[in-house]
């Protein structure tokens, strides 16, 4: 009971207030395309197409996740063990990059090392080998996923790993443990408490994977629910089979997240100094060379991919394309969606915490409570589920008795952006707070500080850095969305990743590689405002 | 409260980045895609040329494509701000003449010229294109002459396709297919499947992995090569002709029930088959023009492939038995 019951009052208003915000926003755009009579409706919903595409849409999702997580595990123990590995800050900072290119533009980049004609071939054609290795099929699609998903696991874990109280370093260096005892012991239980909320994530985003699943599935054995959906609303524009879908798809993807959840996570949360981490541990040689080769192959599998989208970048003309009056028009649309975005995710993210801390405080939760607790959560997750274009249609049918659609598009891109990012962001701050909260709380409670004095004297200097991280983060994430917006089109709403495939699709690839680049640098730019002075981030 | 705040500054940000200042004078609302109404697509000079014959404003509204399109308008239905829509192709006439939202033009244009003679009472043509296999000639020295060749071919000779179920080109090569082979369509896709490096999911996509080199054939238009030929001066990309003729795109426009002032409606649609819109039309959208030009096309357009023969299913057709035969296209491309 460290809140006053002002405190708890306002904390579950503040939930509440986000959670039907977003059940209005959803549920309306749901409601919207169910009233819409269709003409001749195809009743088959159900049929043997619909429960393969499913099938293949979980396997893949799973061995993705699977895949990502496992890779990204030892590249954060290595990074956390050490802190003074070269060019760190600059590794961490390029994991930030891949959530922010829009999905064909990476895909290409990964076809430039992986693909027929790419780096890796021409190195084994030169050894000797004459038949190429393809990657379209499921071993592309797999790849694809690791390359998205592998960084965004790497850097969640990191953090997790970076929140242990420097004590446990320092107690378990002069304990003289050994590495698997570190890993036993203060490592493990660290990154158990994050991985299943991690795996889900990435998880959600492998089952809902578009471009990269059929660009790279190689045909239509491969395909994913998002595809089906994206059809019905397209080209058989049949909204209530859209919204049917689409409620299977976060319907079965609910139902194995839940599972997922019912792992046991226990809680641990030492109380700390919050002194600055040291660590002791992994001086030997193989510990050296281990966490080198993993850092350093996490790294290149990263890096060569975006070193592709680089390179066909810089053959465009960069200047004259920056200084267009179509660019600069579509950097100043893309960045004020983008910062809405931003501010958007990480306001709502605080007040689903707030109303999540609220219940935690209490002394017995009731049912209702705890129930509440638990929607809280599980919204500002499965959201990720619901597709976009779904939402998109939904809010346009709404929206367009009221005037031109044009006027609030803007507006809707921003709200469907924070969605998308409401998930991630929640993983950055939620943690961080909690943490945060557990090392002053009581201290703060028996000093008397609260309101605002509290938030300027103890939290804002802690939590100034993962605000500003998931901050970055929800903007790198809208930056790199094509959106909505694609189908419905307004003269005066055109982003960046719009205007790359605008390029495409008249030819234009150069120009389009080289606005690429430029989202990327964008997104590199955000990231170190998001990640500046993250060595003393446990200086509280 | 805040978050009151915040959705409000969003909306904001919207209101500013609109911009409404027009004159006041007639205004005619033309829904197209956007590729049509970019800096360097038809859109600018098409307004410009216009706007000087008739004493009004010509506002685009531009979507992703031809079936997004048709979407919108559905969407909108009868109190659609649009009065034209232009870029609907002649695979999606019967479904938008089944919406009713269209209306019969009544006027004789005698101009139009298409492959196949198409004309229709509601929908007029303004450009057309023949789909086709575009090669890398640096990576192929012999193109397939025939879709035959094509699906019968070394099947280490890759192609990248579109998705039917998700984009136009897609539904033409299936409708192609379907042409040449009629109910022996599936047993080809199924050969032809090995030759298939991937199913994209639109154009773009298909195109980039062929101009980045990843594959050798893409399918796309005859008039490709042309932009390769005038904007890149290189004659690397060519489209292989093939034997049994070629499926036509036809893209066509047409005016909406409510348009606001449908004389004016009438005068676009007389316009745009008249040389002041077709001269544009081959080095903008990068596509054939359905009537004269005031001077003979780029020299670019005289190496291009004549289609000897054209496809054209009738879109009523079209539009009865496009699942069926998206299904059987996913039953024979699906198998092992």
């Amino acid at each position: 009971m460290l809140l006053t019951r002002a405190e708890r009052r306002r904390g579950i208003a503040w939930g509440l207030t986000s959670l039907a915000c977003i059940a209005f926003f959803v549920g309306i755009a749901v409601i919207a395309l169910l009233s819409w009579d269709v003409a001749d409706a195809q009743s088959r919903l159900f049929t043997a197409y619909t429960w393969r595409i499913l099938r293949f849409t979980l396997w893949q999702a799973m061995l993705s996740t699977l895949l990502s997580v496992g890779f990204a595990l030892p590249v954060a123990l290595a990074l956390a063990r050490r802190p003074d590995f070269p060019g760190r800050i600059w590794i961490i900072r390029l994991m930030a990059l891949p959530m922010g290119i829009p999905v064909l533009i990476g895909a290409l980049g990964l076809i430039g090392i992986w693909g027929r004609q790419g780096l890796i071939n021409g190195l084994l054609l030169r050894l000797g080998l004459d038949q190429p290795v393809s990657i379209y099929g499921f071993s592309g699609i797999l790849l694809a996923h690791v390359f998205f998903n592998l960084p965004l696991a790497t850097r969640l874990l990191l953090a997790a790993l970076e929140r242990q109280p420097a004590e446990y370093w320092l107690l378990s260096a002069s304990l003289g443990m050994k590495p698997l005892s570190v890993f036993r012991f203060v490592e493990w239980p660290a990154v158990r408490n994050v991985i299943p909320g991690i795996s889900a994530l990435v998880f959600m985003l492998c089952a809902t994977s578009f471009t990269l699943v059929l660009v790279l599935g190689g045909g239509p054995a491969a395909t994913t629910l998002e595809v089906a959906i994206y059809q019905s609303l397209r080209f058989d524009f049949d909204p209530p089979r859209a919204v049917a879908l689409a409620l299977l798809q976060i319907g079965i993807t609910g139902i194995i997240l839940v599972a997922m959840a019912l792992l046991p996570a226990p809680d641990d949360h030492g109380a700390a100094s919050g002194r600055a981490s040291r660590r002791f541990d992994g001086r030997t040689l193989s510990a050296g060379l281990w966490d080198s080769c993993a850092v350093l192959a996490a790294t290149a599998f990263l890096i060569m991919p975006l070193a592709s989208i680089l390179a066909a970048g810089l053959k465009a003309d960069l200047w004259s394309l920056t200084t267009s009056a179509a660019f600069l028009a579509a950097a100043r649309t893309s960045l004020s969606i983008a910062l809405s975005a931003g501010l958007l995710t990480v306001l709502t993210s605080l007040a689903v915490i707030a109303g999540r801390e609220a219940v935690a405080d209490m002394k017995k939760p009731g049912i209702t409570a705890r129930s509440f607790a638990a929607m809280l959560a599980g919204m500002s997750s499965l959201v990720l589920l619901v597709p976009p274009i779904v939402l998109g249609t939904g809010w346009f049918l709404v929206l367009r008795p009221l005037g031109d659609v044009d006027r609030f598009a803007a507006a809707l891109v921003a709200i469907i952006n924070m969605l998308m990012a409401l998930p991630f962001v929640m993983r950055v701050l939620e943690p961080a707070l909690d943490t945060h909260r557990r090392r002053t709380a009581r201290l703060s409670a028996s000093l008397g500080v609260s309101g605002l004095s509290r938030l300027r004297h103890i939290d804002l200097p802690v939590l100034t850095k993962p605000l500003l991280t998931a901050l970055s983060f929800a903007m790198a994430l809208s930056l790199g969305d094509l959106g909505v917006v694609a189908l419905f089109g307004s003269n005066d709403l055109i982003t960046l990743p719009w205007l790359v495939y605008n390029r495409l699709s008249s030819y234009r690839t150069n120009d389009a590689d080289g606005l690429a680049l430029i989202l990327c640098l964008i997104c590199l730019l955000l990231t170190i405002l998001g990640t500046t002075g993250r060595k003393g981030a446990n200086n509280g | 409260m805040r978050n009151t705040i915040v959705s409000m500054f969003a909306v904001a940000a919207a209101l500013s980045l609109s911009t409404v200042a027009h004159a006041q004078q007639k205004t005619l609302t033309v829904y197209t895609y956007e590729s049509f109404i970019s800096e360097w697509g038809p859109g600018p000079k098409v307004k410009e040329a216009f706007e000087k014959t008739c004493a009004c404003n010509v506002k685009f509204v531009g979507v992703a494509d031809g079936v997004a399109l048709l979407t919108r308008l559905k969407l909108e239905g009868q109190d659609t701000d649009a009065d034209l829509a232009l870029g609907l192709d002649t695979n999606l006439v019967s479904e938008a003449k089944a919406t009713g939202l269209f209306e019969a033009h009544g006027l004789h244009l005698a101009a139009v010229k298409v492959p196949g003679s198409y004309s229709d009472d509601t929908f007029v043509p303004y450009d057309y294109g023949h789909f086709a296999v575009v090669y890398d000639t640096t990576a192929m020295k012999s193109p397939p002459k025939s879709l035959k060749e094509l699906v019968e071919g070394d099947p280490s000779q890759k192609i990248a396709i579109e998705d039917p179920r998700t984009s136009t080109p897609g539904l033409g090569l299936l409708l192609w297919v379907r042409s040449v082979y009629g109910d022996k369509a599936p047993e080809a896709w199924a050969k032809l499947k090995n030759r298939i490096l991937t199913v994209a999911p639109g154009w773009s996509e298909a195109y980039g992995l062929f101009t980045k080199g990843e594959v050798p054939m893409v399918f796309s238009y005859t008039t490709s090569p042309a932009y390769h030929m005038v904007e890149e001066k290189t004659e690397r990309y060519q489209a292989a002709s093939f034997s049994e003729g070629h499926y036509i795109q036809i893209e066509v426009a047409g005016i909406l029930k409510g348009a606001s002032d449908k004389e004016l409606a009438k005068e676009f649609l007389k316009f745009m088959v008249s040389p002041a819109f077709q001269d544009v039309i081959p080095t903008t959208n990068w596509m054939m023009p359905a009537a004269e030009t005031s001077s003979p096309l780029p020299e670019a357009f005289d190496k291009l492939v004549q289609p000897q023969k054209t496809f054209l299913m009738g879109s009523d057709e079209v539009a009865k038995n496009r699942q069926t035969w998206i299904d059987e296209w996913l039953n024979a491309m699906s198998m092992n």
